[in-house]
């Protein structure tokens, strides 16, 4: 069963995370999975009925959580220990630090509904700190998948991976970005347009809003060069500084906080290797009020609007 | 990655061979002199490094030479083979014990215990399993080597191995909320193959356990998480090798090992001040005198 893509539809990358996990598993006995009470939030009811034996539930116990995928990594298995974002990389930062990262095991940690994915439950189920915790962690891979296609990828990808990765799952309708067959590689961009005048990078959520605002701007004769940039940790440093020289300015664009996550990672190298104007959006350093997804992201302006509003900035400075 | 010795390996596997012949009071007798060897380890790698946990590490010295001198499944010269049993110290801060009882038993040479916590030294303060053969997984913030024992011993069971999975945890270690998470996913899978053992030294760092944060009734907690409870004298090795053997109840072992912290140096015995406390030179002689 593989999610079919239709033009111009939304998808929660739910469903492509789990039809990729019960297809490796069918492939591969060690893929196991670890969860936290999450079975249903993680859309793995099918995966529990198909290899019950391979569903561990730990309860609501996070901590426990990731150092249980860490002991089954150590003894032969393939963990995608899955959890709401929030909890996997707020209550599990030092299990994730120590037991899989620093011990070097390779666990896969898949953050679930990230982001503002759960609005209305407020800033407690936000996972919008997750991405500059996780970037600051050595020896962590950080994919940001856009879409069903990358999501599916990307949980291809780290069953193979030698090191622990974490895998941010989108649950917010995303419509489909990326062609079929793109690959997927730690440290490796995707062009999704071309342009010369200002670059914008975005992931997950926010790539097909950058991908509508460079039409936007299309029409009105500026030239975006839009980026998927799917991984912050290993980031494509070429793609950054390529864009830096070749383009005016570089706008960055995440559904995470702007205090240590894409556009962070992005100002470092900038900024110590060819600096150019930058604007950096995100969730500025606060708690966000009551609101569903789709209004937290229309109030913190992460919208195609806000991108080109960003975009224009830029151009009209330069 | 540090490398076995191998003629310390062949040793050892000669010593263990001979071993299994042995009647236990001869077995304990041996386990004991191994065990004098190991705190002398100890106290000279902490006088050469000006650092360590020095009384946990003496401590917790009696299971440790009981577990790889008399009952895991393990072979110092392929460390990780897939089929060995699964050892972690949850109680990093030990390290220096471990390294000690590693390298007596060929992991790697003894000469390296010379270079503990110097800089670039693969043995870290805290043991990290990327860089010496023999840990399972690396630890030092408490709480942590559990549940990784927990997903080992689970890891045997899905795939129906026979290998056992041991872990040693502090007894102020308990207090940290992760090991009883780790306790209840054991007990509801059902892993006889996993054995925790509780260095129950009652003392951790600034005061008795039981003036800190108490733990008793320790066995009653353990028993009231599903668990097997075993009470061991922690150094008498003749009770650990039976407190050590397999579940009887299909449930997993919790061994309480009561131990004395700073056991076999009369001066470091029972004293919370000796936690982390590193011995004067004329302090290093009297305790080699006393390790004989």
């Amino acid at each position: 069963m593989t999610t079919e893509l239709v033009p111009d539809t939304t998808y929660d990358c739910r469903q492509a995370f789990a039809d990729e996990l019960m297809a490796l598993a069918a492939e591969d006995e060690r893929v196991i999975v670890v969860c936290n009470d999450s079975v249903g939030s993680s859309n793995l009811v099918e995966f529990k009925k198909r290899f019950p034996d391979r569903l561990i539930n730990v309860g609501i116990a996070e901590q426990d959580l990731v150092g249980v995928g860490a002991g089954l990594a150590n003894g032969g298995f393939i963990p995608f220990v899955s959890a709401a974002g929030p909890f996997l990389t707020g209550r599990a930062t030092e299990q994730i630090k120590t037991d899989a990262a620093y011990s070097g095991v390779p666990v896969i940690l898949c953050g679930q509904s990230p982001g503002m994915a759960y609005g209305e439950l407020g800033p407690t189920h936000h996972s919008i700190e997750d991405l500059s915790w996780m970037r600051a962690i050595a020896d962590l891979a950080v994919a940001v998948p856009a879409d069903p296609e990358q999501t599916r990828a990307a949980v291809r990808w780290a069953a193979g991976f030698s090191g622990p990765a974490y895998l941010r799952i989108p649950r917010f309708k995303v419509p489909a970005v990326t062609p079929e067959g793109t690959p997927f590689e730690p440290g490796r961009a995707i062009r999704l347009t071309d342009g010369d005048d200002v670059t914008v990078m975005a992931i997950g959520t926010l790539v097909s809003r950058a991908v509508e605002a460079a039409r936007t701007l299309r029409a009105e004769g500026i030239g975006v060069r839009v980026l998927n940039m799917t991984f912050i940790e290993p980031m494509d440093v070429d793609a950054v500084l390529s864009a830096a020289r070749e383009t005016g300015g570089i706008v960055t664009a995440e559904e995470a906080t702007t205090t240590g996550g894409l556009g962070a990672a992005v100002a470092t190298t900038v900024a110590q290797h060819h600096p150019v104007p930058m604007r950096i959006l995100g969730v500025p350093r606060r708690f966000a009020p009551t609101g569903s997804a789709s209004f937290l992201l229309e109030y913190f302006g992460l919208t195609a609007d806000g991108i080109a509003a960003a975009v224009r900035e830029l151009v009209s400075a330069g | 990655m540090l490398t076995a010795d191998p003629d310390a390996a062949a040793r050892y596997r000669a010593w263990r061979d001979q071993a299994a012949g042995l009647g236990t009071s001869d077995r304990a007798t041996d386990l004991a002199r191994l065990a004098t060897e190991v705190r002398r380890s100890v106290i000279t790698m902490i006088d050469g490094a000006q650092l360590g946990h020095i009384g946990g590490d003496l401590s917790v010295t009696d299971i440790l030479v009981t577990l790889f001198g008399a009952v895991l499944d393990v072979d110092p010269e392929d460390p990780r083979r897939p089929e060995r049993d699964r050892f972690i110290l949850s109680k990093g801060h030990c390290a220096a014990s471990l390294y000690a009882t590693l390298a007596h038993c060929g992991y790697f040479p003894k000469s390296e215990l010379a270079t503990f916590m110097a800089p670039m030294s693969a043995l870290n303060g805290h043991p990290n399993r990327t860089k010496v053969p023999g840990v399972e997984t690396n630890t030092g913030p408490l709480g942590h080597g559990f549940p990784v024992a927990v997903g080992c011993a689970l890891a045997a069971k899905v795939s129906g191995a026979s290998w056992r999975t041991f872990v040693v945890l502090g007894d102020g270690e308990l207090q940290e909320g992760s090991n009883w998470e780790a306790a209840m996913t054991a007990a509801h899978y059902d892993l006889a193959s996993l054995t925790a053992i509780v260095d129950r030294n009652r003392l951790q760092q600034g005061a008795p356990t039981e003036e800190t944060k108490r733990l008793e009734p320790l066995a009653e907690k353990w028993a009231g998480f599903g668990w097997e409870v075993r009470d061991v004298d922690g150094h008498d090795h003749e009770g650990l090798l039976a407190a050590l053997r397999p579940s009887e109840t299909g449930r997993p072992v919790a061994v309480i090992a009561h131990t004395v912290k700073g056991k076999g140096v009369s001066f470091i015995e029972n004293r919370v001040e000796w936690h982390h406390k590193v011995p004067t030179a004329a302090q290093v002689k009297a305790a080699l005198e006393e390790l004989t």
